[in-house]
């Protein structure tokens, strides 16, 4: 990821260069006088799990508040909407999103300028069933035009591109989209005004998802979103994560508990690189392309890709308590921020599992209700 | 009245002339109080925060662990919440603090398994997202000051400075027997090698200089301390002006600038051991003991028809090869590039200066054979001098 940009050399004498064909170290020295302690064995930074990746980790910890959103809470705030019944009975969801510049951390210390849908990274998760009515207020509160686009079914119009319906929303202007909710899948939407790479890469996306409606099994439901971040714009991402804060789930081990069924809502939307990963440890799972089907598209595999834009559903179960890892097989991202951990425990040390990483009942009822909206 | 006045006016002159002294600057205070408290209108001009860091030096002090010296070059105080090894994020201390102050300095220590002759890359991202980088070229134990290790580097000084001098020196016998037209050939020589050791210098200290952070200015640090340099040996050499100047204090001139040139090279050498670039060892030691042979020639020049006593022809090795020792274990221990392009600087003021006295020398031995300054004999030897260091320079530019 490294762009070829290394530094200009020190050391003045040709001969040095020698050493790697045209480029060479770095020398120096501190300014004149100033003191050269070399401080070792003193206090490393503070991290919960040390000994899971040792030292390759961000440094710190992410003020949530602040930021207005927390990533634990991300996993399972499925929005519903303001649920109302047509006429013809289908049933109205209606939704308000607005578009809002906002600097947002994305690691301990590390600051972003971000777009934001409702001034979190990302978006609502919007959550429905099939058939269902969505209609959703956008209001572009930014410094750009936005729009949303959703990955779906839905007349031209409806589709959130330049030029389409009402094309880019300017700043100031609302729009509100309207379609039926088609099919059901794990989808995703996005900003489509131009130029599209800066607009998503700028955090402007989130999750729709749309239940079958016959319903999936009970599960422990959790939305992943990889994405990652440029800082510097130089079209090469700093950070990568799931929900947006780098190794904030290798911070905060996302608590689970043995022989349940999980099941993972995943989405790739890392903009520049061409596909990312998901790979689970010591676990296999079932997984199914765009969730637009009941039967898995794939089974047993403990690893999957996703080029930008593609999602998919995977189910497993844990046997045993322990603290899995799962993260992108692209080690380089997982290196950058995407990595987590799952806190597998026996039911009874579930409790003590939800305390430790700050999340309470109220989490955990979200997290195994989202599978049984359908059948409400 | 009058003789009692004067001293009081005077002394009344004397407080006015303070107060006109200080006017100004009180002003100034009072334009700075109101800028800072206020912004002067100016708040509207002020754009997005600009971090700027420079990383001045990486050293591997033991296995598994990376140094990062970074200084401040920017504006204002950088924090830098996050480091990265090899593209991964990397746990580390920083002292005294992560957040640097304008001109300030920070120690990073990073916990990171460094592969041993590979290549590593250090990263710096500040809070808002830049990115600093820098190059670990060849992973090698950064030397630690030991005796064996003092012991060695002084070898390599002395291969690189000394013994090329004296070597040089050696063939003062020889060129005696020469003719007078030939001697001056010889001095005419040195000027070429003290050209191209001019050139060189001021080279190596813009390259030096250019690493700098950026409020050393470092280019025009170098003009000016090789100027101001200059100025001061001319200006010492004016004041024995009266008399004609004694080849042998020209001969200590030449080993003077040439010394503060060795001193540059022995700098890079031993900066370059201590970077694991040290592959060259040997056969570079090889090419500077050649490329430097001729300096010895050159100080011997202007002594050619005088005999000194022997205490000089040491004293005068150990003043122009001497310091390749000394800036080998500087580079090797305690590399400074801020010092080092002040030496070089001066070295290129002392070169300046010492190719005038030589001219003035060869002006003068030239008038006595009755032939013009700018004759063939005179500058052939110039060719042949830039010529011999540039073609020995091959065995030690890569």
């Amino acid at each position: 990821m490294f762009p070829i940009k290394l530094p200009r050399f020190l050391a003045r004498r040709d001969f040095l260069r020698l050493s790697l064909g045209g480029t060479a170290g770095l020398a120096g020295a501190t300014l004149l006088g100033q003191a050269v302690a070399t401080q070792q064995g003193q206090d490393s930074p503070a991290t919960s799990h040390h000994s899971v990746h040792g030292n390759s980790l961000l440094v710190g910890e992410v003020d949530h508040a602040r930021n207005g959103f927390d990533p634990m809470q991300i996993l399972v705030d499925w929005d519903y909407g303001a649920v109302s019944t047509l006429s013809s009975g289908q049933t109205l969801r209606e939704y308000e999103i607005l578009a809002f510049d906002k600097e947002i951390e994305i690691a301990p210390g590390l600051f972003f300028p971000a777009w934001t849908y409702n001034s979190r990274v990302p978006g609502p998760t919007i959550r429905c069933t099939e058939g269902d009515r969505i209609k959703i207020r956008f209001i572009n509160a930014g410094s750009h035009p936005h729009t949303l686009h959703f990955h779906g079914v839905h007349p031209y119009e409806m589709d959130g591109v330049p030029g389409a319906g009402p094309g880019e929303i300017h700043p100031g202007q609302t729009f509100t989209y309207e379609f039926d909710a088609d099919p059901f899948g794990c989808h995703h939407y996005h900003c489509h005004a131009l130029p599209l790479k800066r607009h998503i890469h700028k955090g402007l996306y989130g999750a729709f998802i749309v239940d079958p409606k016959v319903g999936r099994p009970p599960a422990r439901e959790f939305l992943m979103v990889m994405n990652a971040f440029d800082t510097n714009f130089d079209g090469d991402n700093e950070i990568y994560a799931v929900n947006t804060v780098g190794h904030e789930y290798a911070r905060r081990p996302i608590p689970a508990q043995v022989g349940e069924l999980i099941r993972i809502y995943l989405i790739n939307i890392t903009e520049f690189d061409p596909i990312n990963s998901f790979h689970l440890h010591a676990e296999f799972f079932d997984y199914y392309d765009h969730g637009t089907t009941l039967e898995p598209t794939l089974r047993k595999v403990d690893t999957i890709m996703q080029v930008q834009a593609q999602r998919g559903i995977l189910e497993f179960r844990y046997r045993w308590p322990g603290q899995y890892m799962f993260h992108a097989h692209v080690s380089e991202f997982a290196e950058l921020g995407w990595m987590g951990l799952f806190n597998v425990v026996a039911p009874e040390n579930f409790a003590a599992a939800l305390a430790e990483v700050g999340v309470d009942e109220a989490w955990n009822q979200k997290a195994i209700g989202g599978s049984t909206v359908a059948a409400k | 009245m009058s003789t009692k006045t004067e001293p009081t006016t005077a002394g009344r002159l004397t407080g006015y002339t303070w107060i006109l002294v200080l006017l100004p600057l009180l002003l100034l205070g009072v334009v700075l109080a109101y800028l800072v408290v206020t912004g002067g209108g100016l708040t509207d001009l002020a754009g997005p925060p600009i971090e700027q860091v420079k990383i001045q030096r990486i050293t591997l002090p033991e296995a598994g662990v990376i140094r990062v010296e970074v200084v401040n070059d920017g504006p204002q105080a950088v924090t830098i919440p996050q480091v990265l090894v090899d593209d991964a994020y990397w746990a580390f201390t920083a002292e005294p603090s992560n957040t640097i102050a304008r001109l300030g300095t920070a120690i990073f220590t990073i916990p990171y398994p460094w592969v041993a002759e590979e290549t590593h890359i250090v990263r710096l991202i500040s809070s808002l997202g830049v990115t600093f980088d820098g190059l670990v070229a060849v992973a090698v134990e950064s030397p630690q000051p030991s005796f064996d290790l003092f012991w060695r580097f002084g070898l390599v000084g002395l291969y690189v400075g000394v013994v090329p001098v004296a070597l040089g020196m050696l063939w003062y016998p020889f060129m005696r027997r020469l003719s007078r037209q030939a001697m001056n050939f010889i001095l005419a020589l040195t000027i070429g090698l003290l050209l191209f050791l001019a050139i060189g210098t001021w080279l190596d200290a813009l390259e030096f200089a250019a690493e700098l952070p950026a409020f050393w200015q470092g280019v025009p640090m170098v003009a000016l301390i090789a100027l101001i340099a200059l100025g001061v040996l001319l200006v010492i050499g004016a004041r024995g002006q009266q008399r004609e100047r004694t080849p042998l204090a020209v001969a200590y001139l030449i080993a003077l600038g040439i010394g503060l040139h060795n001193l540059g090279e022995g700098l890079a050498i031993g900066a370059a051991f201590s970077l694991g670039e040290a592959a060259l060892g040997t056969f570079l030691v090889l090419g500077f003991t050649l490329h430097n042979i001729t300096e010895g020639v050159g100080i011997a020049a202007p002594i050619l028809r005088q005999q000194p006593p022997f205490r000089h022809f040491v004293l005068l090795a150990l003043l122009a090869g001497g310091p390749a020792i000394l800036g080998t274990w500087i580079g090797g221990f305690a590399f400074n590039p801020v010092l080092a392009t002040i030496f070089l600087a001066i070295g290129i003021g002392a070169i300046l200066q010492v190719i005038w006295e030589v001219g003035k020398l060869i002006a003068r031995d030239t008038g006595d054979t009755g032939q013009p300054l700018f004759n063939w004999v005179n500058l052939s030897g110039v060719v042949v001098g830039v010529a011999i260091m540039y073609f020995t320079a091959f065995l030690v530019k890569f």
